[in-house]
């Protein structure tokens, strides 16, 4: 079979930027979860951090679902082999997604500190937990895994090898900075100085881990390299470097107190990121580190053309509506969130009342 | 083991995750009609009707999301290589069903939630009822691809992998209409039972108190539309069986447990003993299921034995039956529950037309009582839908033994395991958080004092 068409490419490419824009929207989602308990004096700053991200949060993580059904329909193979091959790793983010997503709903709901504890632990850690594993996965993907005719066998210790342990750290501490700098665009008062001061400390460790995971995947090869079609390995290292540079420069911009530059500057490092990773394995959805044979191609991975032009159209009348909606919603929400003037606690059973 | 492990963690994934689905696409929809009423009547009572029974609908909605998330996923964890199988063409829907349904319900919730201030009222109605047209289209896609697995159309077998060839005829199955007819109306049903039974109970406020007012007001609007949306799911219903005589005899003979070819058939309201064909005690109700299956008296209803053959000649030897207790009685436990639904709404109507709404405890005790029933209706529905075409998981064409992944069974079984924990644990707390927000002071529902924190001025919600 072909290594790829002109519609399993667009495809490739399509999942590529559904994972962009996830990682770019639900990464300061985790990011504000994570920096939560750094940022925050008291249960009101806690609850601040919570509503940043409140109205947003559910449709950002639709981006993970629509990436996940994509890889469905137009690599069946990619959907099956990929999930059943890192079954734990995959399980431990579905928990930490459920345990965060129902922190938001769940925490006002009863004016008790024990009772709001736990679900900012449970958004704390369920933002850690999937970070940290997006992290590795994605790092162990741009590496190539160890694959034999059924997939990947190695189970979760082998996901959890040197280098794809720096790239989760890594994942950590981008969209920590990603996170805090969102929140000191949202908030206000001493918790925006906060939030500032933890985004200088997050982009200095954002930009050493990104740049040696960045070294090490370069180092490590591509044994897929030889696949028809396959970038050479300067246009995926150069995205990379990009993406550094950009991370550095927002940075920089943090500790001049440009925020507004500073989040375009690490939303653009976690785009370039995920164009180095996928520009990394094309022709490859699977690559493999132990053989160019090995590899599950994007050709050998596809749908049936038709289910392809099927998915095309569709998205192509609804992707610039979902957009549009999204868009406008940050624009409804694009205030900064105020500290109530009477410390109150929140009325139980707040949401939607 | 690997394979029995993960059927029982699709099970429950899929069953838990769908006490949680219909009610929440019930309540967004009564939400926004009470909403609507609240705008158009200019009507401060159904205004604080629809917040109150708000916060109940997100209760229900924050556990569906986050267990819907998981289901993204099952089919390429578990049942790796039916996903290989059926990616062409089932995994189109799901994907649709992301891009239309899940932005559409997930973005406007936000609006909805943290909107009230920010957004003019009719704007943010429209958000309201953009979240329930979500969530309907969201159960539309789902069908679509579970109708195909129920009754596969528009597609050839290409190797190895079912390849699709007709998009529309996967849209237009038949299947899909009657089920998504009969799931969408069971989900409004669900939704009514619960605003029922919780403004029943809320009736019993003081005479002078205005809350009385209000949920005798919205126990007259449940009732009636309980009543309705269980008699066409009834209807819907039997059209689907007619379909099940079709595609699906088997499942349709596997419901009664039926043994052998019979013309004019009866159905067994009740059976003792076994369903060998030698039962201790039943009630039969003559003629009726051929009457279901076929809409005539004497109609032909094919049983187990024939269709066993028929099936073993046409897919090589084999077991082709499901596992007959349970689809006997999982259809048992859905037909009664919706009977005894109609029953208590139409005593509701009947009291509301005698103006007597609230005054009796059995009434009262029975709506709260009936706040259960479209949930085990529900999932006993599946039950018998899912168990009922067994062995097969695409009917004709894979069986489930065929579909599983290759994941190990200590992995199926931590995992199994864990989502019964985590989802245990969902299920008190979201019950605990209902019972809390059902009894929430009517008076303080919507007036300033409650939203102090929720003030353009702070933008907090949660």
């Amino acid at each position: 079979m072909a290594t790829y068409t002109g519609l399993s490419a667009l495809w490739f490419s399509l999942i590529g930027l559904l994972w962009a824009g996830y990682f770019f929207l639900e990464g300061f989602d985790f990011g504000v979860g994570m920096v939560s308990p750094l940022v925050s004096r008291d249960d009101t700053d806690r609850r601040l951090c919570m509503n940043a991200v409140g109205p947003v949060w559910d449709g950002n993580e639709v981006w993970l679902l629509v990436a996940g059904g994509a890889t469905f329909a137009a690599f069946p193979l990619w959907y099956g082999l990929l999930f059943q091959g890192a079954y734990l790793a995959l399980f431990l983010v579905l928990l930490a997604l459920i345990a965060r997503g129902v922190s938001f709903e769940f925490r006002g709901k009863f004016d008790d500190p024990r009772w709001r504890r736990v679900w900012d632990v449970a958004n704390f850690a369920g933002s850690l937990v999937a970070a940290l594993i997006w992290g590795v996965a994605f790092t162990n993907f741009v590496h190539g895994l160890p694959l034999s005719a059924a997939g990947y066998t190695g189970g979760l210790i082998g996901l959890l090898n040197p280098l794809a342990l720096v790239g989760g750290l890594a994942a950590l501490a981008v969209f920590a900075f990603h996170g805090a700098v969102f929140l000191s665009l949202k908030t206000s008062g001493e918790l925006m100085q906060r939030a500032q001061r933890v985004a200088r400390m997050a982009g200095g460790a954002a930009v050493i881990l990104l740049a040696a995971t960045v070294v090490a995947v370069a180092a490590g090869g591509r044994p897929w390299q030889t696949l028809a079609g396959a970038l050479p390995g300067t246009v995926p290292l150069v995205l990379g470097v990009l993406a550094v540079a950009a991370l550095a420069t927002a940075a920089l911009l943090v500790i001049r107190g440009r925020d507004g530059l500073a989040f375009a500057g690490t939303g653009a490092a976690i785009l370039l990121t995920m164009g180095a990773i996928f520009g990394a394995m094309w022709p490859a959805v699977i690559p493999a580190s132990n053989g160019a044979s090995l590899a599950l191609t994007v050709g050998a991975a596809a749908s049936h053309p038709y289910t392809l032009e099927v998915m095309t159209v569709v998205a192509a009348i609804f992707t610039p509506l979902v957009l549009l909606y999204q868009g406008w919603t940050y624009w409804v929400f694009r205030r900064r969130l105020q500290r109530p003037a009477a410390v109150a606690a929140p009325a139980p059973g707040a949401g939607g009342g | 083991m690997a394979l029995d492990l993960a059927r029982w963690q699709f099970a429950i994934v899929t069953v838990f995750h769908f006490f949680f689905v219909p009610m929440t696409i019930g309540l967004a929809f009564l939400v926004a009609v009470m909403q609507t009423l609240a705008l158009v009547r200019k009507d401060e009572t159904w205004d604080r009707l629809s917040r109150f029974f708000g916060r109940i609908f997100l209760i229900s909605l924050a556990v569906g999301v986050v267990t819907g998330i998981v289901l993204e996923f099952e089919f390429g964890l578990n049942w790796s290589a039916f996903s290989i199988f059926v990616g062409n063409i089932f995994g189109a829907p799901l994907a649709i069903e992301g891009l239309l349904a899940f932005f559409l319900e997930s973005t406007f919730i936000g609006l909805w939630i943290f909107g009230r201030e920010r957004l003019s009222p009719r704007l943010h109605l429209a958000t309201i009822w953009l979240v329930s047209i979500g969530t309907i289209l969201s159960a539309f896609f789902i069908l679509a691809a579970n109708a195909w697995m129920q009754h596969p159309v528009g597609y050839t077998v290409e190797g190895g992998q079912a390849v699709l060839t007709n998009f529309w005829a996967v849209l237009a199955n038949s299947t899909l209409w009657a089920s998504f007819l009969h799931t969408v109306l069971a989900a409004l049903a669900t939704g009514g039972a619960l605003v029922l039974g919780i403004s029943v109970w809320r009736v019993r406020a003081a005479p002078d108190d205005p809350e009385r007012a209000a949920f005798r007001r919205a126990t007259a609007f449940a009732a009636a539309l309980v009543l309705v949306t269980v008699v066409l799911t009834a209807i819907a219903g039997d059209f689907q069986a007619r379909l099940l005589d079709v595609q699906q005899p088997m499942k349709m003979a596997a419901a009664e447990a039926l043994y052998n070819t019979q013309n004019g058939a009866s159905f067994s309201l009740l059976t003792i003993g076994n369903l060998s064909g030698q039962p201790v005690f039943q009630i039969r109700v003559p003629h009726l299921l051929s009457l279901i299956a076929d809409m005539s008296w004497n109609g032909q209803v094919v049983g187990i034995n024939q269709m066993q053959a028929a099936e073993a000649a046409k897919y090589g030897a084999g077991n082709y039956a499901p596992v007959l207790w349970l689809t006997y009685w999982s259809f048992r436990a859905m037909v009664g529950a919706g009977i005894l639904m109609i029953a208590v709404s139409a005593w509701g109507v009947w009291l509301w037309w005698r103006k007597q709404l609230g005054a009796g405890r059995w009434f009262r005790r029975a709506a709260l009582a009936g706040i259960v029933l479209p949930i085990i209706a529900n999932a006993s529905g599946w039950i018998f839908t899912e168990a009922g075409r067994q062995p097969w998981i695409v009917y004709g064409l894979m069986q489930t033994a065929k579909g599983v992944s290759t994941v190990g069974a200590g992995d199926v079984a931590l995992t199994t395991a864990a989502f019964v924990v985590v989802y245990t644990t969902l299920a008190v707390l979201a019950v605990v958080l209902v019972l809390r927000a059902a009894r929430h002071p009517f008076d303080e529902i919507g007036v300033p004092p409650d939203d102090t924190d929720t003030t353009p001025a702070t933008g907090l919600v949660y």
